[in-house]
């Protein structure tokens, strides 16, 4: 076993901290949980992104779609602060977080959940110590940690695979122990960089479940970045079922909508923002570039 | 393949310079500040200091052996060779044991912590533990920094140590000489700023080793390609840093103690 990261636990000297939990105050009041305002980065010479704008508020899913290598995922990494723009502002939960120093973002970190494109599990720690990270972290004491290990690994049908490492799981089971690590602390905000990139279509079905799941239970914020239309249409017409425990079409309203209205989306095209509404504008959109890609 | 623009090439290195400060001056910070990760540094403690003995033992035991051999020889010609204990033990304790330890230890240390640095850097663990909300200077870094700090000062005594075994058993077995005078010879040769001088370079060099061995780890790119080249780029780095350090260390010390 690697010993790059040798044990779970946490700084054994550390001050007692509170991990967000169910009943913690969501910070940042009513404004957008997030908040872009002319964002541009550039690595080496190429810019990636360019004079983006846009916001989330709360309880919106907002699907980030684009062509592979138009930025989706550096955008996602920016809202979570790990790496910085050259110009723009981006607020989270209200907080301008390009001139925050990192001791002060990994605070912040403690309402926002990301689930990274690869999974990014510690190789090294097992099942539960990889989802537990952040509880022990905080010296949750270990009876609370296992208990609420227990039930995330409950959400994403994974009970009995605490003591299994990463290495020994599916493609499939290592995404949704991600999942299961990004919401032990009922985070306010959830990140996802392609979630079901690389996974059979069963096993993609599963993972939008339970991004539904998350989304119509608890009602959390969240960015999806996917390349996958098929992803970013189910979550936009369907729901999650509780009675049944599927996802489910959703039914023409009043109205005669039959999509999600909190599901938005935003799409990206070289470093540019070429769309952004809700699922029905995108359908009707007479941008020709949209309905090649669309089509 | 075109050739790299010398300005770009300066651009780089002097990045380089300044990322590495930054890295050493946050762990240096976080050595002193709370909180810490106690028991990641004992494991790292197990595994650079217990794990690295075999090769320290062997690499300062046939050292002594060795020095002895080709000095034992040499003094026997002007009638000196009494004075071969003093030659090993002053040569082991000064340079031989801090700068053989340092580049063994370099060479299985630094190597490793850049791989499995660079690997979790690679696989986004290190994006991941920064998302969970914890400081990967704090949790990675300074636990290796203190352990090879701390293990490099006993593992160098060890080295000096076998070392002066080593060229007892060469002196007494094959050249035939009094083990009291050797052993006595060694003693009295040795003065406290000669310790001194062989105990501080350790210091020097665990540090260099650590923060090099991570600074290369952390800024891997390039896949499993680039792990490979972040961990040849340790070893070389923090092998030449520690040969100038032991210089400029023995010069400043040469200053202060005199000869």
């Amino acid at each position: 076993m690697s010993e790059a990261l040798s044990s779970p636990g946490a700084p054994q000297d550390a001050p007692l901290a509170a991990i967000p939990d169910a009943t913690h105050e969501p910070p940042g009041g009513d404004g957008p949980v997030v908040e872009f305002k002319d964002v541009s980065i550039t690595f080496e010479v190429k810019p990636i992104l360019k004079n983006i704008s846009f916001s989330v508020d709360r309880a919106e899913t907002l699907v980030i779609l684009g062509p592979a290598g138009c930025g989706k995922s550096v955008l996602l990494k920016l809202a979570d602060g790990l790496i910085r723009p050259d110009s723009g502002s981006i607020k989270i939960f209200g907080q301008e977080i390009t001139t925050m120093p990192e001791r002060d973002q990994f605070k912040l970190r403690a309402y926002i959940g990301i689930v990274f494109q690869e999974s990014a599990l510690f190789d090294s720690l097992n099942v539960e110590d990889n989802v537990a990270f952040r509880l022990h972290e905080e010296q949750v004491p270990e009876e609370e940690a296992h208990k609420r290990v227990l039930e995330a690994l409950k959400f994403v049908d994974l009970e009995g695979t605490s003591d299994k490492l990463p290495s020994e799981l599916s493609g499939g089971m290592r995404r949704r122990v991600s999942i299961a690590r990004a919401i032990i602390s009922n985070p306010d905000l959830i990140l996802y960089d392609s979630p079901t990139g690389g996974l059979d279509p069963i096993t993609s079905t599963t993972i939008m479940e339970l991004i539904m799941k998350q989304r119509d239970v608890s009602h959390t914020t969240s960015l999806m970045v996917t390349h996958r239309l098929q992803d970013a249409f189910i979550l936009a017409t369907h729901r999650y079922d509780s009675a049944t425990g599927c996802m489910k079409a959703i039914p023409k309203d009043a109205n005669g909508h039959n999509v999600d209205q909190s599901t938005r989306f935003l799409m990206l095209n070289e470093g540019g923002i070429v769309f952004h509404g809700n699922t029905e504008e995108l359908i009707h959109s007479e941008d020709p570039w949209i309905k090649e890609y669309l089509s | 393949m075109p050739l790299p623009s010398p300005e770009n090439w300066i651009k780089q290195k002097v990045a380089a310079v300044q990322d590495y400060s930054i890295l050493t001056g946050s762990a240096l910070s976080d050595i002193f500040s709370g909180p810490h990760y106690w028991a990641d540094v004992f494991t790292q403690m197990d595994s650079i200091g217990v794990g690295s003995m075999p090769i320290v033992v062997l690499t300062g035991f046939f050292t002594g052996c060795v020095l002895s051999l080709q000095s034992a020889t040499a003094l026997k010609e002007f009638g000196a060779i009494s004075k071969t204990g003093g030659l090993v033990a002053l040569s082991m304790v000064r340079e031989l044991g801090p700068v053989l330890t340092g580049l063994m230890i370099s060479g299985r240390n630094a190597s490793g912590m850049a791989s499995e640095l660079g690997s979790m850097k690679v696989t986004e663990q290190i994006d991941a533990m920064r998302a969970l909300g914890t400081d990967p200077v704090r949790k990675l870094v300074v636990p290796r920094v203190i352990a090879s700090v701390i293990m490099l000062f006993f593992l160098t005594i060890i080295s000096d140590a076998v070392g002066i075994a080593g060229g007892a058993l060469v002196s007494v077995n094959l050249m035939g000489l009094n083990p009291q005078t050797y052993l006595a010879d060694s003693y009295r040769s040795l003065v406290y700023g000669d310790i001194v001088q062989g105990l501080t370079k350790p210091l020097f060099s665990g540090f260099i080793i650590s923060t090099v061995g991570c600074y290369f780890g952390m800024k891997t790119t390039g896949g499993t390609q680039g792990v490979g080249r972040a961990t040849t780029q340790a070893v070389v780095v923090s092998s030449v840093f520690i040969i100038i350090v032991d210089f400029l260390v023995s010069r400043v010390m040469l200053s202060i103690f005199g000869n």
